[in-house]
C-alpha cells in the first residue's frame, strides 16, 4: 500500500470541515485480521481524521485485505 | 475434510483415466498427446514422445499390430483414428530416434539377456537407461534377425533403431548360443528372450509348461528360478505380436530392476499391460468423420495427411461437469484436480490458502453431479471444505459477509413475522414467501397471501423471515441452528401448520433441514385451489428455467408447467429440468466472485432467445440484471398493466421492500400504526451509480447511515477541487465513504465506496 503515495497536487485540495484544517501527509496505521503496517496518508493534522481515495480502498488496499483473509 | 472422503472424491472423478487407445496400448503409449502434436503438425515433439515410449520407433512404426485402433472411440463416430498409420508417418519422416542414454545406477548389476529380437532388446534398452550392465547373447550373426526378413520393415529402420545403442556400453555378442545354467550363476540376472520353440533342455534349471516352454508369471515374467525371467514370442505359440513382444521386455525388465533392488515384484502393477478404461466420452458430441485416405496408399499418410488424420481425434475427455459449468470451467481444470487442491488448502501449514475464493466460488447448484458418469458433485466437496474453514476461523470474512448481514435484516424486528390469519385463532396452513421473493415483488406477496386466505378454508398463517439458506451455504451451522430455531419456536406458536412456500430455496431448506416440517410449493397448491382470477390468460412464448435447488422435484416442476399452460403460455424448455443450472446466488457464489456468477447467469441466459420464465426471484432478477427479459410465474398470475419488462430491484430495494412490505402488512391487514424510526433524508442516486452500487454490495441504507454521521458529527471534508463533500463512517467491520453534494435538500450521491482495514493516524 505505501507504494502508492497520494499525489502531491492533492495535498492542498482537501478540506477537514470540522477543524477547518487542509490535510496532510501524515504516518497512518493501517490494520485488518490482527496485521497491521504504516502507510502515509492525507490526514487532518487537528483531528486525525484519514482520508482513504477510492482508488486505494478497491486497489491496493482491497488486494491486501484479500491476501491477508487468505493468510 | 477428512482425508479418506478426499480420497473417495478423487477416485469417482475419471478425468485422468487414460484414454481407451492409451489403456489399451500394452505399453500405454500416450496416443492421444502424440495425435494432437501430429495434428498440430510438431511432428519433432511427436517423434520424441513416441520415442520415450518406444526404444524401437522404427520397427513399431512398420510392425505395430497396433490394438490402439480396436479400442478407439472415434469407431463410434465414423472411423477408428489410423494411429498405425500415424506412427508410420512419424518413424519415416524421422528417422534418427534419440540416443539411449547410460543412467547411473546406486549399485550397478549385471544381466545377460538371451536373443535378441524386439522383447529381449527391449530389456537391454530399458536396463541399460537404468545404469546396469547389460550383456546381450543373440545365436544368429544379426540383431533382430526374424524381423529382417519382413517385407514391411525396410532395413534401414532397423538399423537406425540400433543406433539408439551405440555408446551405450551394452555387450552384444552375436554367433553364441550359452549355457544358461551358467548364465545364471554369473550374472544378478538372466532375461531368456529365445523365440518361439520348446526348450526342454532348460528342464533341471526352471520348470516348463508341458509343451516344454519355460513357465513364467503372466505379471512379472519371473520363472521357478529367482535370477531368470522369460517372455516374448516364446509365451506366445506363434500367434506373433510385435508389441506385446516388446510390453514382455518392459514387464520383465521391471521385474529385473525390482529383484535387483530387493523390491516387491508385484506390488502396484495392476496397470500394467492391455486394459480397460474408466474414461467416459460423450460420443454423441462429436459427428461421425471417415478415415482420411492416403493418396498414396503404399507410401502412407503425408505429413498433411497425417495432420489431418489426427485432427480427427476427439481428443477422449470426460469434462462433462466442465463443459457445462462456466465455475468449474473458469479455474482451467477438473475436479480430481480441484478436490486435491481444496484438500491442500485446508492442510496448508505455512502460506496463502490459494483455493478459499475457489471454494466460495461453487454454487452449489449439483448440475456437476447432474452429468457426472459417477456423479460427483463439487458441491459437496466444496461445502465440506466450507465447514472446514469456519471451523478453522479461516473463511475469508469478505466472502459472505454482505449475503450474512442480508440475512441478519430479515431475521431481525425489521422483516421477522408470524401470525395467524387476521380474524383467526388458528392456522391450516402458513403462507412463506421467503425473503427474495418479499423484496423483488413485494405486491405479488401481498396479492397471493390475499388469494390464499379467500380459498382455503381455517386460516392462513403468514411468516416472514429467513430460512437460513444463505447461512447453510456458508457453513455456518451455528447462524443456521439460531435461524432455524427461531423459525421452529414461531412455528410452533401458530400450531405447526403446513408450510406453502413461494421461495425454492427456502423449499430446499425445509425438506432438507427441517425435520418434522410439512411442506408445500406454493405452486402445487395454487393447482389445487386455483388462480386468482385476473391471471393472464395469453402470453407469447417463454423459455422455462426451473431453479436448480428443485432439481430433483418433478412435482413442482409438473405444476409449473400446468400452471403456465394455464396462462395460456406455450412454454420452450431449455436442458429440462433436471439439467436446470444456478443463476449466481446459489451457494452465494455471487458475493464470493461475481465474475464466474455472471459467466454463469451469462451462459444460462444465451440458451434461447425467448424471454424466460421462472419461480424464483433470484433467478428473476439476476437474469434481468444481466439484460434478459424475464417474468416469474407471479407476473402472469398478476399481469402488470406497465408493458415494460421488470428490472433487477438490486440488494438495496430488496432489502428495504422487504421492510416496508411487512409495516404495510401489519398495518392494513391486522391493523397496526407504525411510524418510521429512521429521519428520512432524500438522497439522489443517478442510475449509473446505483448499478455501481450494487457492484460493491453498498445499500443505500449504508449510504444513508454515513450522511447521517457526517451532518451530525461534522465529520467531513471537502474536495475544493470540485467542490464534493466526503463522508466516511465505520458503523461495524465495514468503511464506507461518500462524496456528495447538498442540493437544497437533497443529497446528491455522486459515488461511494468501502473498505474493510482500520486507519489510525499515528499521533
Amino acid at each position: 500500500m505505501s507504494s502508492i503515495p497520494p499525489p502531491s497536487s492533492q495535498k492542498e485540495d482537501f478540506l477537514c470541515i470540522k477543524c477547518e484544517q487542509a490535510l496532510v501527509l501524515r504516518k497512518v496505521n493501517a490494520s485488518y485480521l490482527g496485521s497491521s503496517f504504516q502507510v502515509d496518508l492525507l490526514c487532518c493534522p487537528s483531528c486525525g481524521f484519514v482520508y482513504v481515495p477510492e482508488a486505494l480502498a478497491l486497489g491496493k488496499m482491497l488486494q491486501v485485505e484479500q491476501a491477508l483473509e487468505d493468510k | 475434510m477428512d482425508s479418506q472422503q478426499v480420497k473417495l472424491w478423487e477416485s469417482r472423478c475419471i478425468e485422468e483415466a487414460p484414454p481407451a487407445c492409451n489403456a489399451a496400448c500394452p505399453v500405454h503409449l500416450d496416443v492421444r498427446g502424440m495425435a494432437e502434436l501430429i495434428a498440430k503438425g510438431d511432428i519433432k515433439a511427436a517423434y520424441a514422445l513416441f520415442c520415450r515410449f518406444i526404444p524401437f520407433p522404427g520397427i513399431i512404426g512398420h510392425l505395430c499390430d497396433h490394438p490402439c485402433e480396436t479400442a478407439c472411440r472415434r469407431s463410434e463416430a465414423g472411423e477408428a483414428i489410423r494411429i498405425h498409420e500415424l506412427e508410420r508417418m512419424l518413424s519415416a519422416s524421422c528417422m534418427e530416434p534419440p540416443p539411449l542414454r547410460r543412467g547411473r545406477a546406486v549399485e550397478k548389476k549385471r544381466v545377460a539377456v538371451v536373443g535378441g529380437g524386439l522383447s529381449g532388446l527391449t530389456v537391454a534398452a530399458d536396463l541399460i537407461v537404468k545404469g546396469h550392465h547389460v550383456v546381450v547373447y543373440e545365436t544368429k550373426p544379426e540383431l533382430f534377425s526374424r524381423l529382417r526378413s519382413l517385407t514391411a520393415l525396410p532395413s534401414s529402420a532397423i538399423e537406425a533403431d540400433l543406433l539408439r545403442f551405440e555408446n551405450t556400453g551394452i555387450e552384444f555378442l552375436c554367433n553364441r548360443k550359452p549355457d544358461i545354467a551358467m548364465l545364471a550363476e554369473e550374472f544378478d540376472a538372466v532375461y531368456l528372450g529365445i523365440g518361439p520353440q520348446p526348450m526342454p533342455v532348460l528342464a533341471g534349471l526352471v520348470k516348463l509348461t508341458n509343451d516344454d516352454r519355460i513357465q513364467a508369471a503372466p505379471l512379472t515374467l519371473a520363472s521357478s528360478h529367482a535370477k531368470i525371467f522369460a517372455g516374448g514370442s516364446h509365451r506366445y505359440d506363434g500367434n506373433y505380436s510385435p508389441i506385446a513382444s516388446l510390453y514382455d521386455g518392459r514387464s520383465a525388465a521391471l521385474s529385473i530392476e525390482r529383484v535387483l533392488q530387493g523390491a516387491s515384484l508385484t506390488a502396484n502393477r495392476e496397470n500394467q499391460g492391455s486394459q480397460p478404461t474408466r474414461l467416459y466420452v460423450n460420443i454423441a458430441r462429436h459427428a461421425p468423420l471417415s478415415a482420411i485416405q492416403p493418396a498414396t496408399p503404399a507410401q502412407g499418410y503425408t505429413l498433411a495427411e497425417a495432420q489431418r488424420e489426427a485432427a480427427r481425434c476427439f481428443p477422449c475427455h470426460c469434462l462433462e461437469c466442465v463443459k457445462v459449468c462456466p465455475y468449474l470451467e473458469h479455474y482451467g481444470a477438473y475436479p480430481k484436480r480441484y478436490i486435491r487442491e481444496i484438500y491442500n488448502n485446508e492442510t496448508i501449514v505455512m502460506g496463502a490458502r490459494k483455493s478459499n475464493r475457489m471454494i466460495d466460488s461453487c454454487t452449489l447448484c449439483g448440475l456437476c453431479a447432474e452429468v457426472c458418469p459417477e456423479q460427483l458433485g463439487m458441491g459437496e466437496v466444496c461445502l465440506s471444505a466450507r465447514q472446514g474453514m469456519v471451523e478453522k476461523g479461516r473463511m475469508p470474512i469478505s466472502h459472505h459477509d454482505f449475503a450474512l448481514r442480508d440475512l441478519e435484516f430479515s431475521r431481525s424486528e425489521a422483516f421477522a413475522f408470524a401470525s395467524h390469519q387476521p380474524g383467526h385463532t388458528e392456522s391450516a396452513a402458513v403462507f412463506y414467501p421467503g425473503c427474495q421473493l418479499a423484496g423483488s415483488s413485494p405486491e405479488h406477496v401481498e396479492k397471493i397471501y390475499a388469494h390464499l386466505c379467500q380459498k382455503i378454508e381455517g386460516g392462513v398463517g403468514l411468516m416472514l423471515g429467513c430460512c437460513g439458506a444463505p447461512a447453510q451455504w456458508a457453513a455456518r451451522t451455528d447462524l443456521f441452528n439460531a435461524t432455524r430455531a427461531e423459525f421452529h419456536s414461531a412455528w410452533s406458536a401458530l400450531g405447526k401448520p403446513t408450510i406453502i412456500s413461494a421461495c425454492s430455496s427456502c423449499y430446499r431448506m425445509f425438506t432438507d433441514h427441517y425435520a418434522n416440517v410439512a411442506v408445500e410449493a406454493l405452486w402445487t397448491t395454487l393447482e389445487r385451489i386455483g388462480l386468482p382470477d385476473h391471471a393472464l390468460l395469453k402470453s407469447h412464448p417463454l423459455a422455462i428455467h426451473d431453479p436448480c435447488t428443485t432439481r430433483h422435484e418433478t412435482a413442482v416442476h409438473q405444476s409449473i408447467r400446468r400452471l403456465a399452460a394455464q396462462c395460456g403460455v406455450d412454454l420452450i424448455e431449455l436442458d429440462g429440468p433436471e439439467r436446470t443450472s444456478c443463476c449466481g446466488f446459489g451457494g452465494l457464489a455471487a458475493f464470493a466472485n461475481p465474475t464466474v456468477a455472471d459467466k454463469i447467469i451469462d451462459q444460462r441466459i444465451a440458451q434461447s432467445t425467448a424471454d424466460y420464465l421462472t419461480y424464483c426471484a433470484m433467478c428473476r432478477d439476476n437474469f434481468a440484471r444481466r439484460g434478459k427479459n424475464s417474468v416469474h410465474i407471479l407476473d402472469l398470475l398478476y399481469p402488470s398493466k406497465n408493458a415494460l419488462p421488470r428490472s433487477d430491484p438490486g440488494f438495496s430495494a430488496r432489502q428495504e421492500s422487504r421492510g416496508r412490505l411487512k409495516k404495510r402488512l401489519q398495518r392494513d391487514l391486522w391493523g397496526k400504526d407504525l411510524h418510521e424510526s429512521l429521519p428520512e433524508i432524500d438522497i439522489i442516486i443517478s442510475a449509473e451509480v446505483h448499478a455501481d452500487l450494487e457492484k460493491k454490495l453498498i445499500l443505500l441504507d449504508d449510504i444513508r447511515q454515513t450522511l447521517l454521521h457526517a451532518e451530525r458529527s461534522g465529520e467531513k471534508l471537502l474536495d475544493k477541487k470540485n467542490g464534493h463533500m466526503i463522508a466516511c463512517h465505520r458503523p461495524l467491520r465495514i468503511t464506507y465513504w461518500v462524496e456528495y453534494t447538498v442540493e437544497k435538500n437533497s443529497y446528491l450521491v455522486h459515488r461511494a465506496y468501502s473498505h474493510r482495514m482500520e486507519l489510525e493516524m499515528v499521533p
